[in-house]
């Protein structure tokens, strides 16, 4: 038995690390913007900081096992987003605007804004939610919410669902705007979770072999297949192709850890592969809702060949992430605006042209560890709806680092999609720090001992629905 | 589920290791190809911080760079309006550049090794010099002659070119291609602006961008004969000897007659070479063609720079330049390799496939102006430094080859002269001097008006050649050639009178 030790001491110390790291940024980039660091450079990110130690006391409060790394990580890269978001703000304004930029002008502005509401946000899931397994509750509702989420940008009007180009949002004239598919990930994936986890037995047990595969009966797939391609639908007819990727990767990856079959994944492989390259051929051939894919990976093969019109995006992004070379121009050294969405969907290589291979693999490694932490809290988790629901969280978080870096990077053709906790948007950032609270959550529910303290005090009244409360860690095969 | 998740794991360390992977092959092994990429502003922005040199024609600025306050420092301007747009090119901040621009990109920047010790005397005074400045070829005078004039030609041609050179150096006069452009808003910081006025531009369907004096080819008509003219003089033929003409002739195998521009020009059986040049005769000159074969005439063509690939047009001596395209003969054979007499015959007139770039016109007269010495090309005079007294480069003429001997220029010469004195050449003619030339009219198509061409040299009393000249007005239907050889004629005059 694990020796129970909240180790919440560490997170703060590791916190303060974060925030210091994001003040010593804010100070490089008013030297190399302004030629002088103004004496207010570090108001950002003490703000940040005491949003940050605010969420701190509540998980000492509401999720005392919490893994203790995981809101330093995202504390740094959020703090970052900021920091250089603002230093975007700082290049686009006027000379003699910028030593008077006020804190919550600009993108950097609203995204610390955003950080304040996305937080608050996050320690209301952790009250509300004192046990993941209540969420399970809601299952079918989610999903259904999901759903709905994923579909309301594709019915409304263009006047109230359309920004660039994409039908992704519902945008309330004069009020603002948020985009309802980040929210949906969440609930899908609780869904499924949940699905997935209560079939499970017939899912990988009553199946009919075919072609050395074992295929679950269709009336046990049914419900969660029939969810998956609704949204896949709506994400392909709103040319959403990162999303649907996500969701795609975000369904296969539950299923193989539901089920423990690697035929699953090869599957999944096959029709992601066979799909894509249909897409393409019917793209070249046919053209219609296939085009645009066509269009994509043509840019993702030859970016140069069009370097001023359709792929100048992505030659940018390329120059862009070049020209930081090793070590980067030093943070307020680079030029952010020459890049179009730098402040979205290229933030990573604007960060990456002023802190360089070094700076982008460090943040490429605080990713990678929360990622794994979730995974963490996942294997570490007693019930099968909480290691998955955690499993499947990290993973989709991962996947969107991996679709969006890979996007700029030329690794993968470009899709639209947020870099999490640094693109500026509050959607993201919110739906992505709840995503946290549901980790920490779990983390709490993994790292607290069995007796003791914690247990089932902490549970709301009514508590889990009871197979889930005692489903068994592993299954036992023949 | 733990096996399963514990996978998740590594599959998501691989996912990561890609990013990674790939990131250093970017940011390490291509970083210095896209930090230096032409299609990276940030090269650009850097660049603009120096105050970018002049280009200076006559001791007029016709590029220069203005300080601003907005983000890029400098502000590259262009005086002349579209009037110089083909010669110098243009400095835009997010397209490629051009031109002189581009040919002397790095003297104009400061960045050239010539100007090594300036960066170092700035690194000990902490100031930033200025690029160096690039004095051209061009007379100021026949530049904005050639400019108006093609641009008012009086047939109603919208698209055309002129060029001069000065036949004892090789020194482009004047250079101008219709229709022109304004350089100005391609090189506006707004790079929006800068991209929808080029995508403008480059859809006109009059090509605006093109320059048709160097990179253009057209057939060049009766021009062509001088050279046809220069063969038969090397083959025993002289000015007086009596040539076959005609009204009309058919060629061996082919249907379709040749005829002369007018019932008037030698319908008689026999002409001398003289007046087969001076009237223009084309049944004269395709027989003429019949009778020296294929091989000579295209030799003869290769000699004066025909079908030369990479000849350029930039600093004397050296090599680099603006670009000139090839001038062709083109085919005058069967399919099985014997030569077609009716391509011949169409070839030795300037027709079937034979293709002329103005400049090749130009060089064609200047080197009969010159004795048979063929001078090479250029536009720069002078590179001079950031502190406009020291000279870095000084043009130093270069032969580029002798079509001719000296004797065969000298008949060459003497018929051209009798075009412009009596024949279709009479309006090129200049008070005072001497011109010399030939005028084309061209088939452009079935049903499309005719090109109209000159090509002329000047020569004053003492005989020394001082302009020569080469003008095309593309589909100017009747009348083309003599409003031709009338522009040619000013713009020679007016290199003169600045010479002078």
């Amino acid at each position: 038995m694990r020796l129970a030790r909240s180790r919440r001491n560490a997170e703060l110390s590791l916190l303060l690390l974060a925030m210091v790291l994001v003040a010593a940024y804010a100070a490089t980039v008013e030297a190399n913007v302004l030629d002088t660091v103004t004496p207010d450079f570090w108001i950002p990110a003490a703000a940040l900081g005491l949003v940050f130690l605010g969420l701190h006391l509540v998980i000492r409060w509401l999720a005392p096992f919490a893994d203790p790394a995981l809101l330093p990580a995202v504390a740094l890269l959020n703090g970052i987003g900021v920091g250089f978001l603002r230093r975007y703000d700082l290049a686009e304004a006027a000379p003699e605007q910028r030593e008077t930029l006020g804190i919550f002008a600009g993108f950097g502005g609203q995204q610390l804004a955003w950080t304040l509401g996305a937080v608050v946000l996050a320690a209301g899931l952790l009250a509300v939610m004192r046990d993941h397994r209540s969420l399970s509750r809601y299952a079918y509702t989610l999903g259904l919410a999901g759903i709905v989420l994923v579909m309301i940008p594709a019915v409304l009007p263009a006047r109230f669902s359309e920004r660039n180009g994409a039908k992704l949002w519902i945008i309330v004239p004069g009020l603002g705007q948020i985009q309802p598919g980040e929210f949906a990930k969440l609930a899908l994936l609780a869904f499924f979770a949940y699905y997935l986890v209560r079939k499970r037995e017939v899912l990988s047990l009553a199946s009919r072999r075919v072609l050395g595969v074992d295929f679950p009966r269709g009336r046990d797939l049914g419900p969660v297949l029939v969810v998956w391609l609704i949204s896949l639908l709506v994400l392909v007819f709103e040319k959403d192709l990162g999303t649907s990727l996500l969701y795609f990767g975000m369904f296969v990856v539950t299923l193989y850890i539901a089920t423990e079959r690697v035929s699953w994944l090869l599957i999944g492989l096959i029709l992601f592969f066979g799909g894509a390259y249909l897409a393409y051929v019917l793209g070249d051939t046919v053209g219609g809702p296939f085009a645009n894919f066509y269009d994509r990976a043509q840019i993702w093969l030859d970016p140069f060949a069009e370097p001023y019109d359709r792929g100048y995006q992505l030659v940018q992004g390329l120059l862009t992430l070049g020209t930081g070379g090793l070590f980067g121009a030093g943070p307020g050294g680079g030029q952010p605006t020459l890049l179009p969405e730098v402040q979205t969907d290229f933030i990573f290589a604007g960060i990456g042209e002023e802190i360089g291979l070094f700076g982008l693999s460090a943040l490429l490694v605080v990713y990678l560890l929360i990622v794994e932490r979730g995974l963490r809290a996942a294997l570490a988790v007693r019930d099968s709806f909480g290691k998955l629901l955690a499993g499947g969280l990290a993973f989709t978080l991962g996947l969107q680092v991996f679709v969006i870096v890979g996007g700029i990077s030329k690794l993968i053709p470009l899709t639209g999609q947020t870099t999490p906790f640094l693109s500026a948007g509050g959607s993201s950032l919110m739906a992505n720090w709840l995503l946290i609270a549901v980790l920490l959550r779990v983390s709490d529910g993994a790292r607290r001992p069995v007796t003791g303290g914690g247990g089932p005090a902490a549970r709301p009244s009514g508590g889990p629905p009871e197979q889930l409360h005692g489903a068994p860690t592993e299954v036992i095969r023949p | 589920m733990n096996a399963p998740l514990r996978r998740v794991g590594v599959v998501v360390m691989i996912l990561f290791g890609l990013l990674f992977a790939n990131l250093n092959w970017i940011q390490g092994y291509k970083a210095d190809e896209y930090r230096n990429s032409d299609y990276n502003g940030r090269v650009q922005v850097a660049e603009y911080d120096r105050k970018r040199g002049n280009i200076e024609v006559g001791g007029t600025a016709v590029a220069l760079s203005k300080e601003t306050d907005g983000k890029l420092k400098f502000q590259r301007t262009y005086p002349g309006g579209a009037m110089y747009a083909h010669v110098l090119g243009y400095k835009p901040v997010n397209l490629g550049d051009t031109g002189i621009e581009r040919l002397e990109n790095d003297f104009l920047a400061g960045t050239s090794d010539q100007l090594i010790a300036n960066r170092i005397k700035d690194m000990f005074t902490g100031d930033q010099t200025g690029g160096g400045n690039v004095l051209l070829t061009l007379s100021k005078r026949a530049q904005e002659t050639a400019y108006k004039q093609l641009n008012d030609n009086q047939v109603g041609a919208k698209r055309g070119a002129a060029i001069a050179i000065d036949p004892r150096t090789g020194a482009v006069q004047a250079l101008v291609s219709m229709p022109s452009f304004d350089p100005n808003p391609l090189a506006s910081h707004d790079t929006s602006k800068a991209t929808a006025e080029y995508n403008k531009l480059d859809k006109d369907k009059d090509r605006p961008l093109a320059n048709r004096a160097l990179a253009e080819t057209l057939p060049p008509g009766s021009t062509f004969k001088i050279v046809v003219a220069a063969a038969a003089l090397e083959n025993g033929v002289t000015q007086q000897t009596e040539i076959p003409a005609g009204s009309t002739y058919t060629p061996p195998t082919s249907g379709t007659p040749i005829r002369n521009a007018a019932p008037t020009i030698c319908p008689e059986s026999q002409v001398t070479l003289r007046e087969a040049v001076t009237e223009s005769c084309n049944t004269g000159f395709a027989r003429l063609g019949g009778r020296l074969g294929a091989d000579k005439i295209k030799e003869k063509a290769r000699a004066f720079g025909f079908e030369e690939d990479d000849l350029t047009v930039g600093e004397a001596g050296e090599k680099g330049g603006l670009p000139v395209a090839a001038s062709r003969t083109g085919d005058m054979q069967n399919p099985d390799g014997s030569t077609d007499p009716a391509a011949l015959a169409q070839s030795s007139i300037g027709q079937n496939n034979v293709r002329m770039t103005p400049l090749q016109g130009a060089l064609i007269a200047a080197t009969v102006a010159n004795g048979g010495s063929q001078m090479r090309p250029y536009l720069v005079k002078q590179l001079l430094g950031p502190d406009r007294t020291t000279v870095y480069d000084a043009a130093k003429p270069r032969e580029l080859r002798r079509p001719v001997s000296g004797p065969v220029a000298a008949d060459l010469q003497d018929m051209m002269l009798n075009v412009v004195k009596e024949g279709t050449g009479r309006k090129a003619a200049i008070e005072g001097y001497t011109v010399g030339g030939k005028t084309g009219t061209a088939q452009s198509g079935p049903n499309t008006p005719d090109h109209g061409w000159f090509i002329g040299f000047a020569l004053d009393k003492n005989g020394t050649p001082v302009s020569a000249v080469c003008v095309e007005l593309e589909q100017a239907g009747s009348g083309g050639s003599a409003e031709a050889a009338r522009i040619g004629g000013r713009i020679m005059a007016a290199a003169i009178a600045e010479g002078r």
